[in-house]
C-alpha cells in the first residue's frame, strides 16, 4: 500500500523466504475462508432480512453431505500445511554439518556471545554470508529467547541446560536482536544487533580480535581446576583419558553406552555421577559453582580440541556431536 | 404458560430435609452423591498435577530419591496406613450405622474416625519433626549429610543436592493430603454432632455418605503416597 | 406448550411491536411478583441462594473487574504511543501487563459467561427451579470475592511483574513482587470456577425436565456443559502449580530450581496443561450464546444441531491435548513439537464446523438485524480471522518467528475479545429483557455495537502486522520502526472504550427507564421464553414437560431435507 511500509523484516537467511512462503500460503487461505465467511452473512442478511414479522422460515435441520464437505476439506488443508510446516520446521531445527560455533549467554539484560576463535561481544554478533552458524544457548538466571526476525529465528535460552539454534545469513546489514521471553524489568532493553557480513569483511573483522579462542581458556581452566590430576594423559589417572574422547561413544556402568557431546561433558562437570563409565569410580567432586557457564563451555572447547593420540590433528571447532533432539546430526566419530 | 398441567409434588407433606428445587429425595441423594464424585475427579487431577512432578524428577534423579526415601521411618509409615485405613472402615461403619438410623452408633464410629485421623496426623508431626532435626527440610538449612547410599556410603554432592527436589515434594505431597484430612476432621465432627442430633436416618443420610467418599478418597491418596515416598528400593 | 407459528409478537423497536404488558388490577407494586422484587434488603442479596441473583451479584463483581482491567489496558496503549517508555518506569510497564493480564484472564473472561448467563439460564433452560447445589453457588461467588480481594490487594500493595504467566525461574528467584500473594487470590479463584463447574455438571445431568432429552438440549446447555467438564478436570492442574511457585517461592521448596537440578520447562508444562484448555473454558461459552442468537434471530433452529453440540465436547477433550504448542521454542525437542502441532491443527476442525453451521443457518432464515444479532454477525467475522490465525500458530515452521510477538497477542485478543466478549455482550442484550424487565434502547444497541466492532478491528489488526515484523510482546520501549502501527493500534483502543462504556450506561439507564418487556419481545423459542420477563423466584410454577415443539420455529411438517 504505502511504499516502504514494511510488512513483513527483511530476508537476511536461508529459511526467511520458506517462512515467508508458509505465511503468505496461509494468509491466502486465511483470507479466502474470512471473505467467503464475511461475504455468505452479508448476501444472507441481506437477501433473507426480515420482510414480516408474521414469516416464520420453513426449518432447515441439516445435511450430513455439507458437514463432511465441510469437515473433510478443512481437514484436508491442516494436513497440507501440517507437513509443509514440519518439513520448515525440522529444517529450521537441524543443524547442517561444517556449522560455525557460537556460544550464547543470556543474562539479565544482555547478551553475551562468543566466537571460537576468541571474540567477544556483547549484544552483538558478527557472522559471515553463506555459513551456517550453530549457537549454543544457555542462561546464567531466567528463561531468556534469542529472537532475530531477519532470520525468521528463536530460541529460549534456559538456566540450567543448553540449546541450539542455527541459521545461515544471506544479506550483508544490521538486524534487530530482541530478548523474546519475558525476563524483568529491562526485557525490553535486552535488545542488540546481528552485522552480517561478506566473508571477506568478516574474516578481516575476525583477525583484530582479542583474548584467548575458548580452546585456550579452557586449558588454563583445566590446569587451574586441576583437572589434570585424575584425567590424566596416561592411563593412571583415576579419571578417564580426555584425548580423542569428543564424539565418541562411551561405554557406561551399567552396560549402556552414550555420545560424548557437549551435554554429555556438562553433565560430567556439572553432576558427574549420573553417567559414570565403566571401570571407574564415581569419586568425582561436582564443579557446580566452581565454574561459570562461560568456563564449561571453554572447558569443552578444550576437551573437543584434544586429539587421540596418533590421529590428525584436524581440530574441527564447531563440529561437534549433538542429540538429535537439539537439531544436530552427529558427525561419524573419530577412529581412536 | 408451560406444559400440561402435571404436578410433580408427591403429596402434602414433604421430608423436612427435601430443598424446594428437588422433586424428590431420591433425586436430591443423586444429585448430591454424583457431586461428590465430580469433585473427587477434580481432587484427581490436583494431587495428580504434583505426582507428575514427582514421576519426572524420580525417573531422572532416581538415586536420590531412593536415599531420601531410606531415610523416611518405614515403621511410622506403616503404622500411619494401619491407622488411615482403619479410620475408613470406622468411616465406612459410621455411614452404615446412619442409613439404619442409629444416632449414637453413628456418632460413635465418626468420633472414632476422628480419633484415628488424629492419630495419623500426630504421627506425622512427630515425622516432620525428626527430618527438621535431621537438616532435611528444604531451604537454607537443608543438608543432606543424614542421608546414605545404597551401601552406606555417604552421597556425592550432586546427588545430596537433587535429594533436596525429594524432601520438597516429600513435604509438598504430604502436607497437601495432610492438609486435606485437617480439613476433613471439622466436617466429620459436624456430621457426628448432627448424628447425635438425630438428624439422619434412612430416608436420608446423604451428607454422611458423601463426607465418607471424601474421607475414602483421602485414604486412597495416601495408599499411593506412601509406597511413591516411602519404598523407593535402592538400585543393586 | 409453544405458541403457534403465525401467534408471534413483534420484538420491540419495530412498527406494530405490541404495547408493554398492562397492569394487572389489584397488584400493589407496578410490576408483578418475581426475583427481584422477592426482596429488596442487602441481606436478601448477599444470602441468597436464587441462581438468578447470584447471576446479577456476579454480573456486579466482574464488571468492576473488567473496569479494572480496562484501566490498566488503556495505560498500557496510551504508553505503547511512543516508542520510549516515558509514561511510567519500566517496573511498573512491566506490573501493569501482568495484572491486565491476570484480571482479564482469571476474574473477567474464565467467570463472565457462566456465571451470570449459564447461572441465569440454566436451570431456566433444562426447566428446573434452580441449580442443584443452590448453597454452593452461592459460595462460589463469595469465593470468587475473597481471590479477587486478595489479588487486588497484591496490586495495591506493589503489584506483580511476572507476566501472567509467572513463568519461573523469575517467579520463584528473581520477581520482587507479590508473586504469592497474587497466586493465593488465584488459587482461591480457581475454586470459584471449580464449584461453578461441579454444579453445572450434576445440574444438567440430574435436574432436567421430563422431555428434556439430551439431544433437546438448547446449543447454550451443551457448551456450557463441555466448559464445565474442562473447569473441573482443568483449573486443579493450575491450582497445584500456583501452590508449587508458591511453596518454592515462599519455603524454598525448590521444585523447578535449575540450582537444585529441577526443571524450568517442567513448570511451563504443568502452567499450559490448564492454561490451553482455559482458552477453552474462555470461548465454548461464548459460542453457546452464539448458537442461541443466531437461531433466535434467523427464526431457524441451527442447522446441524447434534454436530455442533458434539463439536463442543470435541473441543474440550482435543484442548487437553495441545498445550505444547506454547512451547514450540522453549527447547522442547522436535518429536513432541511434531505432535503437539498435529493436534493442534485438529483442534481447528470443530470450530470451523461450526462456523459453516452457523452460517448455514443464516440461509432461508427471517434475519433481523437487532443488537445481538449484530454481536453475532461481529463474533462471526472476528472468531474466524481469531481461529484462523490460530492455524499460523500451529505451523511450527511459522511459530518459531511469531511466537512471543505481538502475533500472538493479536490471535487471542480477536478470540478473546472479538469472539469471547462479543458473545457476552450479545448476549447480555438478547437476553437484558428476561434478565431485568426491561427494554434496552436499540438504536443506542446497536451504535455501540458497531462502535466495538471498528474499534476492536483498528486495535488489534495492526498487531498481526506488527507481529511478524518482530516486535516482541511484553516491550515497553520498542524500536522507532514500529511506532505507526502502536498509534493506530493505540486509536482503536480508544473507540474501543467508548463502545463498551455506552451498554455500561444504557443498560443501567434502562433498569429504571427502560420500556418494561414482555415474556417473549424476540419471538424466539426457548423455555426461558415462556415465563414471565423477569422470571419469578421458582421459575416455573408448574413443572414443564418438553416436546420437540419447544424449540420449533417454522411448521415441522414443511421442514427442508438439504
Amino acid at each position: 500500500m504505502f511504499s516502504g511500509f514494511p510488512l513483513f523484516p527483511p530476508q537476511a537467511s536461508t529459511l526467511a523466504g520458506r517462512v515467508d512462503a508458509l505465511y503468505f500460503a496461509l494468509l491466502a487461505i486465511s483470507g479466502f475462508f474470512s471473505i467467503l465467511i464475511a461475504t455468505l452473512v452479508v448476501v444472507f442478511a441481506v437477501r433473507f432480512r426480515r420482510r414480516s414479522e408474521a414469516h416464520l422460515p420453513r426449518p432447515i435441520h441439516g445435511s450430513l453431505a455439507l458437514e463432511l464437505t465441510w469437515t473433510i476439506i478443512p481437514l484436508f488443508i491442516v494436513v497440507v500445511v501440517f507437513v509443509w510446516s514440519a518439513d520448515v520446521y525440522v529444517a529450521s531445527r537441524r543443524v547442517p554439518p561444517g556449522a560455525m560455533e557460537v556460544h550464547v549467554v543470556g543474562k539479565r539484560w544482555m547478551w553475551k556471545t562468543q566466537h571460537m576463535t576468541g571474540q567477544r561481544e556483547i549484544n552483538e554478533l558478527h557472522v559471515p554470508t553463506g555459513v551456517p552458524v550453530k549457537l549454543t544457548l544457555t542462561s546464567e538466571d531466567v528463561i531468556h529467547s534469542f529472537f532475530v526476525p531477519a532470520f525468521r529465528m528463536k530460541q529460549d535460552a534456559v538456566p540450567g541446560r543448553y540449546t541450539t539454534a542455527w541459521f545461515e545469513a544471506t544479506s550483508p546489514g544490521t538486524y534487530h536482536l530482541f530478548c523474546a521471553e519475558y525476563c524483568g524489568t529491562k526485557h525490553s532493553q535486552m535488545i542488540g544487533s546481528i552485522v552480517v557480513m561478506e566473508p571477506g569483511a568478516f574474516q578481516t573483522w575476525l583477525a583484530g580480535g582479542v583474548s584467548g579462542s575458548p580452546a585456550e581458556e579452557g586449558q588454563k581452566l583445566f590446569q587451574s581446576l586441576a583437572c589434570i590430576t585424575c584425567h590424566r594423559a596416561d592411563s593412571q589417572g583415576r579419571g578417564p583419558r580426555l584425548d580423542g574422547l569428543f564424539g565418541r561413544p562411551v561405554r557406561l556402568a551399567g552396560g549402556s553406552t552414550v555420545v560424548a557431546d557437549a551435554d554429555y561433558v556438562r553433565e560430567s562437570i556439572l553432576n558427574p555421577t549420573a553417567k559414570v563409565v565403566d571401570g571407574y569410580q564415581p569419586i568425582m567432586p561436582t564443579f557446580q559453582g566452581l565454574v561459570s557457564e562461560e568456563g564449561v563451555m571453554q572447558l569443552i572447547a578444550y576437551i573437543q580440541s584434544l586429539q587421540a593420540p596418533g590421529a590428525e590433528t584436524t581440530a574441527v571447532p564447531g563440529a561437534g556431536g549433538n542429540k538429535l533432539q537439539e537439531g544436530g546430526a552427529s558427525p561419524a566419530p573419530r577412529k581412536p | 404458560m408451560s406444559s400440561g398441567g402435571e404436578t410433580v409434588h408427591a403429596g402434602a407433606t414433604h421430608h423436612p430435609e427435601l430443598r424446594h428445587h428437588f422433586e424428590s429425595m431420591a433425586g436430591q441423594h443423586e444429585a448430591s452423591a454424583f457431586g461428590m464424585w465430580v469433585f473427587i475427579a477434580q481432587e484427581i487431577l490436583f494431587f495428580g498435577g504434583m505426582l507428575t512432578a514427582y514421576a519426572i524428577y524420580r525417573n531422572l534423579f532416581y538415586d536420590a530419591f531412593a536415599a531420601g526415601s531410606h531415610h523416611l521411618d518405614v515403621k511410622l509409615g506403616t503404622v500411619n496406613t494401619a491407622v488411615l485405613i482403619c479410620s475408613s472402615l470406622t468411616m465406612a461403619l459410621g455411614v452404615h450405622a446412619a442409613a439404619l438410623g442409629k444416632r449414637k452408633a453413628t456418632a460413635l464410629f465418626l468420633l472414632l474416625t476422628i480419633v484415628l485421623g488424629s492419630v495419623f496426623l500426630g504421627i506425622k508431626v512427630v515425622e516432620y519433626k525428626d527430618k527438621f532435626e535431621h537438616h532435611l527440610v528444604p531451604g537454607a538449612h537443608y543438608s543432606a549429610e543424614s542421608l546414605r547410599g545404597a551401601h552406606g556410603e555417604e552421597l556425592p554432592a550432586d546427588t545430596a543436592r537433587h535429594s533436596e527436589i525429594f524432601f520438597a515434594l516429600y513435604f509438598s505431597l504430604t502436607g497437601l493430603h495432610a492438609l486435606h484430612m485437617i480439613i476433613g476432621v471439622p466436617i466429620i465432627a459436624y456430621m457426628a454432632w448432627q448424628a447425635w442430633r438425630g438428624r439422619f436416618g434412612p430416608a436420608y443420610y446423604t451428607p454422611v455418605e458423601i463426607t465418607g467418599l471424601y474421607w475414602h478418597f483421602v485414604d486412597i491418596v495416601w495408599i499411593f503416597l506412601f509406597p511413591l515416598l516411602y519404598l523407593i528400593p535402592h538400585h543393586a | 406448550m409453544s405458541t403457534e407459528p403465525g401467534g408471534v409478537p413483534a420484538p420491540y423497536g419495530r412498527p406494530g411491536a405490541p404495547p408493554p404488558p398492562p397492569e394487572r388490577p389489584g397488584t400493589a407494586l407496578r410490576e408483578r411478583a418475581n426475583y427481584l422484587s422477592a426482596g429488596y434488603g442487602v441481606k436478601s442479596w448477599l444470602l441468597t441462594t436464587d441462581h438468578k441473583r447470584i447471576a446479577l451479584l456476579y454480573l456486579v463483581s466482574i464488571t468492576v473487574m473488567f473496569a479494572i482491567g480496562g484501566i490498566f489496558a488503556t495505560l498500557i496503549r496510551l504508553e505503547l504511543i511512543t516508542p520510549q517508555g516515558d509514561m511510567v518506569q519500566s517496573e511498573t510497564y512491566n506490573k501493569l501487563f501482568t495484572m491486565h493480564g491476570i484480571i482479564m484472564v482469571f476474574f473477567f473472561l474464565i467467570p463472565s459467561i457462566p456465571a451470570v448467563l449459564g447461572n441465569f439460564l440454566i436451570p431456566i433452560m433444562i426447566g428446573a427451579k434452580d441449580l442443584a447445589f443452590p448453597r454452593l453457588n452461592l459460595l462460589s461467588w463469595y469465593v470468587y470475592v475473597v481471590g479477587a480481594v486478595f489479588t487486588l490487594y497484591a496490586m495495591i500493595t506493589g503489584g506483580v511483574d511476572t507476566g501472567w504467566t509467572f513463568y519461573v525461574p523469575y517467579s520463584t528467584h528473581y520477581s520482587n513482587t507479590k508473586v504469592v500473594l497474587t497466586g493465593l487470590g488465584i488459587f482461591i479463584n480457581g475454586f470459584s470456577s471449580i464449584l461453578t463447574g461441579l454444579n453445572f455438571i450434576v445440574t444438567i445431568h440430574k435436574m432436567r425436565a421430563p422431555g428434556m432429552t439430551w439431544f433437546r438440549l438448547p446449543l447454550f446447555v451443551w457448551s456450557h456443559y463441555a466448559t464445565s467438564l474442562i473447569m473441573i478436570l482443568g483449573t486443579p492442574v493450575i491450582a497445584v502449580t500456583v501452590l508449587m511457585v508458591a511453596l518454592e517461592r515462599g519455603l524454598h521448596l525448590g521444585i523447578f530450581d535449575p540450582a537444585l537440578g529441577g526443571d524450568p520447562i517442567l513448570f511451563q508444562h504443568l502452567f499450559w496443561f490448564y492454561s490451553h484448555p482455559a482458552v477453552y473454558i474462555m470461548i465454548l461459552p461464548s459460542m453457546g450464546v452464539i448458537s442461541e442468537l443466531v437461531a433466535a434471530f434467523s427464526r431457524k433452529t441451527v442447522f446441524g444441531y447434534s454436530f455442533v453440540a458434539v463439536s463442543s465436547l470435541a473441543i474440550a477433550m482435543l484442548g487437553f491435548l495441545v498445550w505444547g504448542h506454547h512451547m514450540f521454542v522453549s527447547g522442547q525437542s522436535v518429536y513432541a513439537g511434531l505432535v503437539f502441532s498435529g493436534l493442534s491443527y485438529l483442534v481447528a476442525i470443530p470450530s470451523a464446523i461450526k462456523v459453516f453451521n452457523w452460517t448455514a443457518t443464516l440461509y432461508k432464515g427471517s434475519i433481523s438485524l437487532d443488537t445481538p444479532m449484530l454481536y453475532v454477525i461481529g463474533f462471526l467475522g472476528l472468531f474466524t480471522i481469531g481461529g484462523l490465525t490460530g492455524l499460523f500458530l500451529a505451523a511450527t515452521g511459522l511459530d518459531v518467528h511469531v511466537t512471543d510477538t505481538y502475533f500472538v497477542v493479536a490471535h487471542f485478543h480477536y478470540i478473546m475479545v472479538g469472539g469471547a466478549i462479543m458473545g457476552y455482550l450479545g448476549g447480555i442484550h438478547y437476553w437484558w429483557p428476561k434478565i431485568s424487565g426491561r427494554l434496552y434502547p436499540e438504536g443506542w444497541g446497536r451504535i455501540a455495537a458497531i462502535i466495538v466492532f471498528v474499534g476492536f478491528n483498528l486495535t488489534f489488526f495492526p498487531q498481526f502486522v506488527l507481529g511478524y515484523l518482530g516486535m516482541p510482546r511484553r516491550y515497553h520501549y520498542y524500536p522507532e520502526e514500529f511506532q505507526v502501527l502502536n498509534v493506530l493500534s493505540s486509536a482503536g483502543a480508544s473507540i474501543l472504550a467508548v463502545g463498551y462504556l455506552l451498554p455500561l450506561v444504557y443498560l443501567t439507564w434502562s433498569m429504571r427507564y427502560g420500556r418494561r418487556a414482555s415474556a417473549n419481545p424476540w419471538g424466539a423459542r426457548g423455555l426461558e421464553w415462556e415465563i414471565e420477563s423477569p422470571p419469578p423466584t421458582e421459575n416455573f410454577l408448574v413443572q414443564p414437560i418438553v416436546t420437540d415443539k419447544t424449540f420449533q420455529y417454522g411448521a415441522e411438517e414443511e421442514a427442508v431435507i438439504v
